[in-house]
């Protein structure tokens, strides 16, 4: 069915009516509150916060302000799409504010509202969370934002990101987008979600677009994943981020030429050990040591950027 | 009366912050109170009373009876002699804060000496500014456990740290009949004032406050409960009430009413609901997974004791809808947590990929325990190795605590499979119990299940201890593989450091040993199993093992209130039988609480010290010879003799019977002629032979008391 143009569809818009219309509607609030507004990054990656538009500007003492989808890769969490829950594969919301303003709070509250959470109907919360990524080394504190008992966002004063402190700090909003769209369109399934917003025969739900590949991601993630290519590639990725950082490297030891490509490496070995981690192949003690490489990348990449005008040097 | 009242003045100081974590609220609150009165005192300002309260977003101190000045203080400070040196007046000026010698008087001394005397008068500083003083430096350090920076001032090297970011601050001072002042800082670019905030989202306007009676007033109108603990018994109140109504019953759970009421500011409780089909799930996993997650409390059936689909969510406002849409809500992520479980749960009782060759389901998540050879230890290997241990050292247990030993073997064999089962993954704590669940699930002996879920008893002071024989056996093997392992690595408990949780593990084993009566010969078994760890010199850890129970014991025995110091009495005599340490104990504890008791004890004493002082003449050991029947010439010395033979044998008789009671009663005939032997006869007799045989009199009264305990570790009396 084709809407006529003298009535637009609003539920194809709507942030209650469709999983598309709350990402829009995020989207709005936060170019309106002066974010600029990027797309996800062309990666693999574990969460947004990987997002070199945070890790690495989260850096130094220029001031930024930006918001973007980030799909999300979490091969350990597949579930074949039987569970109404959990994804291997899904979308987060990130906003990452430099320095963060007094009212973040308040933003973030606002935000919600304009989602259709009416505070006034429902019980938000701010419950403890200390926020810790050891492959990026990085910490922060904040809380998990609940939403009548479910955790729909991540709130967190960056107090450290590859290894480098955050000065000034940084604040980061991440909202789970799926969680969220299940909770203000009353859906207790995730591929139940109403995608597109509209009806009948036009609806497109979150299963349509999203189900298959659960069920092969799941398959690949726990059964099909050539470990031996994912250890070659875990190598290459680490050994070239390594080379591309001395590649970069300056004489004078205060600039640095080649971070954000190194980088790109750092965050490919990530992955290449979610995977492995996913297939079951790295036992408890490796897991420290694969923890502590990628960990050694994100630093070296951290400190390269600390030498470079992204960072305000 | 008048006069005091209107000098005191009170403080009222909040810090109003982000959401401060639940866990660290009741410490913070104590932290303030006790910083700002102890620097207070410090000072010289004692106050009548103080309390602190703490909300997750404020933390405040409420001090009342305050002086509105220091008091004034006058020193001396004694200077050089008059015509000293340059150099030492000026030294003298300068310490004394003086400009000129004119400013200091000249004393004359008691040998007629003249010298400097600087009197230095401090008149006492208004409390107001003292306050100004000492407030930011306590807000600036703190101790939280973790503090953080924020916003633009987090840029500079000394910025304010505070657990999330502080935004306002009250601090007023005043009497109670007039307008307080405001307590002149500021820190962080806050400057103390008179204004907070009401409840984040039913009551967020600014508030003026002048003292704590109108701002606790003002809170409470503006939806905030100050007092944590008010909060929890609203909460308890508000939750027994509405589980009453339904005919059920609240699961209390101390720890989440503490935890929930450090997550609001005005609780309000409501009830949600899950699916029935879930109560499939074993109770203490749905329990589990609701309060881990959702911080919620459950609902029993008073009837049946099980579970019921109900559950309690504490919300932090009055909604619109009467709680409608939160309870839905709250309700809705239960079901999706319990599904999560539901999903663990199936998934624990069926085949595991690459192990289902290995026997039944918990067989298989063994194989899995083994094939990933998990660290337990750097130095102690594998969780592989460690159930190997425990297998065998069970088997070897079983007999002497009357079990099986086949099937003390199969429980320790499966007792720590569920370590990789998916429900403990989620849940840690229900480790134990789901290897029991699953255990009888595949049909494993029931005292096999039951040793496994009890293994790990007792975790705390009111845990339940293993009785069933199995139990006994695989409990005590997992405890003293631990003890010994770690002992024999020598990473023993150092002070409040016991990362391994060994003083725990010793206690286990001692409770469980008393509890049943097991009698076993601790020293032999730790040497025992401390070769199986390669220890070279086994005697001597299980030496400095068994002295670690001792202590563990006498804590034990402290906080069941018996006689503690009685332990060193009887441990001193080698003993390493738990049962016959603790009976002996009991019945030394009875014996000295008789007069007979009390008395021999003050023999002993004085024989004892009578012996110490002539032994340091004549060495140590000098009169243990058994005395010599001729060389007694006082009637009291023959009757103690003939006494202290009888008590001797009837006491070694008792003994071997294991009759404590009857060796004390033994003893306790050796009181009068122990008493009538002090009075009438002179130990130190003027002939050296006559003197040697009565001290081995003593030396010999003091042996047959070492029969029984050795009394002269025994404190008091």
């Amino acid at each position: 069915m084709i809407q006529s143009d003298a009535t637009p569809n609003s539920s194809a818009l709507d942030p209650k009516k469709s999983f598309q219309g709350l990402i829009l509607t995020l989207q709005n609030f936060w170019a309106q509150k002066g974010a600029v507004i990027l797309q996800p990054y062309d990666m693999e990656v574990g969460a947004g916060t990987f997002h070199p538009a945070t890790t690495l500007r989260s850096l130094g003492k220029k001031p930024w302000k930006a918001a973007y989808v980030q799909p999300s890769r979490r091969p350990k969490d597949g579930r074949y799409g039987e569970n109404p829950n959990r994804l291997q594969h899904y979308y987060q919301y990130q906003v990452i504010l430099k320095p963060s303003p007094d009212n973040l709070q308040e933003l973030y509250l606002q935000s919600l509202a304009a989602i259709g959470v009416d505070a006034a109907l429902h019980d938000i919360r701010f419950v403890e969370d200390d926020w810790e990524s050891p492959t990026l080394g990085a910490w922060g504190l904040g809380w998990e934002c609940w939403c009548d008992g479910m955790e729909v966002s991540q709130f967190t004063y960056f107090q450290q990101v590859a290894g480098v402190e955050c000065a000034p700090v940084s604040g980061e909003l991440t909202y789970g987008l799926e969680r969220l769209a299940m909770y203000v369109q009353g859906v207790e399934n995730v591929y139940d979600l109403n995608f597109n917003g509209l009806d009948g025969d036009a609806r497109i739900t979150y299963g349509d677009v999203f189900l298959q590949a659960e069920q092969e991601y799941s398959r690949h993630n726990f059964e099909a994943a050539n470990v031996e290519k994912l250890f070659g590639d875990f190598s290459r990725a680490e050994a070239e981020c390594k080379a591309l950082l001395a590649f970069g490297e300056q004489v004078d030891d205060k600039h640095h030429k080649m971070v954000l490509p190194a980088y790109d490496q750092c965050i490919k070995a990530s992955h290449a050990f979610n995977l492995l981690d996913a297939r079951g192949v790295i036992s408890v003690t490796e897991r420290q040591s694969y923890i502590l490489r990628v960990r050694e990348l994100a630093k070296a990449c951290g400190a390269a950027w600390m030498k470079t005008e992204g960072a305000g040097r | 009366m008048n006069f005091r009242k209107s000098t005191m003045s009170d403080l009222l100081l909040e810090l109003f912050s982000e959401e401060i974590p639940a866990r660290m609220q009741a410490q913070a609150a104590a932290d303030l109170k006790k910083l700002v009165t102890d620097a207070l005192v410090e000072r010289g300002l004692t106050y009548e009373a103080a309390e602190s309260f703490v909300t997750p977003r404020r933390l405040t101190l409420h001090i009342v009876g305050l002086p509105v000045r220091q008091p004034d203080q006058r020193e001396e400070k004694k200077g050089p002699r008059v015509g000293a040196p340059e150099a030492a007046v000026q030294g003298f000026l300068k310490s004394a804060g003086l400009a000129s010698l004119d400013q200091a008087r000249i004393e004359t001394d008691k040998k007629g000496g003249q010298f400097y005397l600087a009197v230095i008068e401090r008149p006492g500083a208004a409390t107001l500014d003292v306050l100004a003083e000492i407030l930011p430096a306590i807000i600036r350090n703190f101790p939280w456990p973790k503090a953080m920076r924020w916003g633009a001032h987090s840029a500079e090297p000394n910025c304010l740290r505070w657990v999330r970011p502080l935004h306002a601050i009250v601090a007023t001072f005043g009497p109670e009949t007039e307008e307080p002042e405001i307590v002149p800082f500021e820190i962080g670019g806050i400057k103390a004032g008179n204004t907070t905030y009401g409840h984040r989202f039913m009551a967020p306007q600014a508030i003026k406050v002048r003292r704590f009676d109108d701002y606790l007033t003002a809170l409470g109108a503006a939806k905030v409960v100050l007092d944590p603990a008010r909060r929890r018994d609203i909460i308890l109140h508000d939750c027994k009430d509405l589980a009453f109504a339904q005919g059920l019953e609240l699961v209390e759970d101390e720890g989440l009413l503490h935890e929930v009421a450090g997550l609001v500011e005005w609780p309000v409780v409501l009830m949600g609901e899950f699916d029935a089909s879930f109560l499939d799930i074993p109770g203490e996993v749905i329990r589990a997974t609701i309060r881990a997650n959702q911080k919620c409390f459950v609902l029993r059936d008073p009837e049946t004791g099980k579970l019921a689909n109900k559950f309690l969510l504490v919300s932090n406002v009055i909604a619109s809808d009467g709680g409608k849409a939160i309870a839905a809500g709250n309700g809705r992520v239960v079901r999706a947590r319990l599904s999560d479980a539901l999903y663990f749960w199936k998934t624990d009782q069926g085949p595991l990929p690459d192990y289902a060759h290995l026997g039944k389901p918990l067989d298989q998540r063994l194989a899995k325990l083994r094939a990933l050879n998990i660290v337990f230890h750097q130095k102690l290997g594998t969780q592989g190795a460690r159930v190997d241990r425990i297998m065998a050292l069970a088997r070897e247990l079983a007999p002497l605590v009357g079990a099986d030993a086949e099937k003390a073997a199969r429980a320790a064999e499966l007792a720590k499979a569920d370590l990789v089962t998916e429900v403990v993954g989620e849940f840690p704590e229900v480790q134990g119990l789901m290897g029991r669940t699953y255990a009888e699930l595949q049909a494993e002996d029931g005292e096999v299940a039951a040793a496994i879920e009890d293994h790990y008893k007792p975790q705390g002071p009111n845990d339940l201890i293993p009785s069933a024989p199995v139990s006994i056996a695989v409990a005590l093997a997992d405890k003293l593989d631990t003890l010994v392992g770690f002992w024999a690595i020598d990473e023993k408990p150092t002070g409040s450091k016991d990362p391994f949780a060994l003083r725990r593990a010793a206690l286990g084993v001692i409770r469980i040993i008393l509890e049943n009566g097991l009698r076993l010969r601790l020293a032999s078994l730790f040497a025992e199993i401390a070769r199986t760890f390669g220890v070279r010199d086994a005697a001597e850890l299980a030496k400095s093992l068994l002295a670690f129970f001792a202590d563990r014991l006498k804590v034990d025995l402290r906080d069941r209130g018996a006689r503690h110091d009685l332990l060193d009495a009887v441990f001193a005599l080698g003993e390493d039988d738990l049962v016959l340490i603790v009976s002996r104990i009991n019945a030394l504890d009875s014996f000295l609480k008789t007069e007979d008791g009390a008395s021999l004890l003050a023999g002993y004493k004085r024989a004892g010290n009578i012996l110490k002082a002539e032994e340091k003449k004549d060495g140590a050991g000098a009169f243990e010879k058994h005395p010599e029947a001729n060389l007694r010439i006082e009637h009291e010395e023959h009757v103690l003799a003939a006494a202290l033979d009888r008590a001797e044998r009837e006491a070694g008789e008792a003994l071997k019977a294991e009759d404590f009671e009857g060796a004390m009663h033994a003893l306790t005939k050796l009181r009068a002629p122990v008493d009538a032997f002090f009075d009438k006869v002179t130990v130190n007799s003027e002939n050296p032979d006559l003197r040697r045989n009565r001290l081995q009199l003593l030396a010999q009264l003091r042996r047959a008391i070492h029969l029984v305990a050795d009394f002269s570790k025994i404190g008091g009396a």
